[in-house]
């Protein structure tokens, strides 16, 4: 018998030329207001925001086991983060979208000891009620404009190319930004405990790993994102209202994108943000059909394509765009360097 | 109207809330799933119910003849055909599905009835009051919705410990494999129990037509209450779920009687107070159902 050797493998071929075609998609999205019309960059604003908040979503969802119906909470203290700092404490509203993103991982902290307690089901309505709770205090104070809303002064007197080219920049970079930190996550040690407890949380628990700390971790870098979402999505849209910024429809679409591009992957909210897209862009014209379109496709995929599309298609083909997986893998010879019998090169955290 | 006037009214609401709640209790007893949408399937039978109305001039309240016969066939269906199939394996899936269905039907329902504020009349009896002292009245219909509800609980309550199906329902919950075994249909009982679920929503959803208006986007809403009622009474507690309807309903009241913006997020308040202080709710009771 020739002896074994087992080595982890975190990175394939195909993984490493899909990194470099992300890397050149990355690029010529940056220039895209270089070379089009206003509303290009207008229109993809929407796009890449949409990118964004749904890769935060399915961080709770899809990796931490969280079912949440309340970020749009997050995303409501954004928009108000962003009016917030900008328009009364007086800083750049560019760097207030920064702020509004700390903010609200700041409130989520205390928001996760309360909804934490609940489980399931439960747990998501618990975090619909703490969205309900943020948007009732919003509209009920005079001071941020009541139901009506505000508009954010001093974004609207910026001039316009200037806005227009760093909120398309601003989205980009908080659309790229959620991929790779989730990508990191994944690949880190509370990436790996994450998805064990996603799996099998008592088997983890048993093993001595912080549940707790693990979700708690999901569940702020989730907010953050977020709120630097919700900022982007309304220095755009320039107007805030409690009623629109904390609407539930905001945790629908998350929801779908990523129920219909495949839960618990990179590449599915991508996939499904797309797809939201373009039929938003598509029925427009149709009232909320799109959104009763997409609500009928994410049931039937959750009932009979749990894997949603990008899990149905790596079933068939084994692919993976942003492996965060580690795949152990077995050879015959030992290659120079390799780590003795049974002994991983990396080691399986 | 005084202090007491308020807490009175407050009560009497609880019994309503009661109603919403044990439906959304009973299946998460009976197969551990929450229902999303369970607030968006009693605006559906409000809108069912308007159309009855409309159509054969009924009282609203005979028009429940129909529409709670429905809504159990609806829960029926949807359980056997859609939710049996979402209880294997991850049980995220029914909690996703469920808020499918919510965000479906909302908007189904503004596409087909407008996002128009509807009321449903039951005549004399919604504004006939007993007055009791000097200046505090009881109206005659938030007593029948009270009496409605501690009809329901009992009735509910005889029905899981008496009756042989019930016995099933419990096992149900308790052991799914060694029901199996002693020859009970689960994905039956699972359907039936949705069937029940809805049927009492139904009614709740009705009777909250009359007493207050709805329209398409009001179910998150009466959801969110249906959660709060049963999360303070304690899981799985139906006397504890009147005592939870009871305690948000005079939040609400309190609230709004301070400031009229006030009275739901009172009784949010409430709710986290309570999950803060006593997670398992004040009533709360150790077996599953």
């Amino acid at each position: 018998m020739s002896e074994k050797r087992f080595d982890v493998i975190r990175a394939t071929g195909g993984s490493r030329l899909a990194l470099g075609f992300a890397a050149l998609v990355v690029v010529v999205l940056a220039t895209v207001p270089l070379w089009t019309d206003q509303s290009t960059p207008r229109t993809l604003v929407t796009l890449l925001t949409l990118i964004a908040i749904s890769q935060m979503w399915n961080l709770l969802g899809g990796y931490a086991g969280l079912v949440s119906v309340g970020q749009q909470g997050y995303l409501g203290i954004g928009a108000y983060g962003l009016w917030l700092f900008a328009d009364r404490l007086g800083v750049h509203p560019f760097l207030a979208v920064a702020l509004a993103a700390v903010l609200a991982g700041l409130i989520s902290i205390p928001t996760a000891g309360l909804v934490f307690r609940l489980h399931g089901g439960y747990f998501a309505i618990g975090t619909w009620v703490t969205a309900e709770v943020f948007r009732l205090i919003v509209a009920n104070v005079r001071q941020t404009g009541g139901g009506s809303g505000v508009t954010i002064t001093s974004v609207a007197q910026m001039e316009t190319g200037t806005r227009m080219m760093g909120t398309y920049w601003l989205a980009l970079l908080v659309a790229v930004g959620t991929v790779v930190a989730v990508y990191l996550l994944l690949r880190s040690r509370l990436g790996l405990a994450l998805m064990a407890i996603r799996d099998n949380e008592p088997a983890v628990e048993s093993l001595g790993i912080n549940v707790f700390r693990a979700k708690l971790w999901a569940y702020i870098i989730s907010a953050v994102g977020m709120g630097a979402a919700g900022a982007v999505i309304y220095l755009n849209l320039l107007r805030v209202q409690p009623s629109a910024a904390f609407s539930i429809n905001w945790t629908a679409i998350m929801i779908f994108a990523v129920v219909i591009g495949g839960m618990g992957t990179i590449e599915g909210p991508i996939i499904g943000a797309l797809i939201f897209f373009t039929l938003q862009e598509t029925m427009a014209q149709y009232g909320s059909w799109y959104l009763i379109t997409l609500g009928v496709i994410a049931v039937v995929v959750t009932v009979w394509f749990p894997g949603g599309i990008w899990g149905t298609l790596t079933k068939r083909w084994p692919i993976s765009l942003f492996p965060v997986r580690r795949i152990l893998r077995m050879s015959g010879r030992p290659g120079p360097g390799a780590a003795p019998l049974g002994e991983p090169q990396e080691s399986v955290e | 109207m005084t202090v007491l006037n308020v807490v009175v009214q407050g009560l009497l609401l609880g019994g309503l809330y009661a109603l919403y709640a044990v439906g959304l209790s009973l299946i998460f007893g009976v197969m551990r799933i929450v229902n999303l949408a369970h607030g968006d399937f009693s605006i559906l039978a409000a809108f069912i119910a308007l159309l009855v109305v409309d159509a054969f001039r009924l009282n609203p309240l005979v028009s429940l003849l129909a529409v709670v016969p429905v809504m159990f066939l609806v829960g029926f269906v949807l359980q056997r055909a859609i939710l049996n199939l979402t209880l294997s394996g991850d049980e995220m899936r029914p909690i996703l599905v469920t808020f499918g269905l919510s965000i479906i039907m909302q908007n189904a329902l503004l596409e087909t009835f407008t996002a128009d504020s509807q009321g449903l009349d039951a005549g004399f009896i919604e504004n006939s009051s007993i007055t009791l002292t000097g200046d505090l009245a009881v109206g005659w219909f938030p007593l029948v919705i009270m009496g409605t509800a501690i009809v329901v609980i009992t009735g509910l309550n005889f029905f899981l410990t008496r009756t042989q199906l019930g016995r099933a329902f419990r096992a149900a919950s308790d052991d799914q494999e060694a029901v199996r075994l002693m020859g009970v249909n689960n994905q039956r009982v699972y359907a039936l129990a949705m069937g029940i679920s809805l049927a009492i929503v139904a009614l709740a959803g009705v009777i909250m037509g009359i007493r207050t208006t709805f329209d398409p986007t009001s179910g998150p809403l009466r959801l969110i209450f249906a959660y709060e009622t049963v999360i303070i009474g304690g899981l799985g507690s139906s006397w504890g779920t009147l005592l939870g309807g009871m305690i948000l309903g005079v939040s609400q009241a309190l609230g709004a009687y301070a400031s009229p913006g006030w009275g739901v997020l009172a009784g949010h308040l409430v709710f986290l107070a309570v999950l803060a202080l006593r997670p398992q709710g004040l009533l709360p009771k150790t077996a599953n159902l």
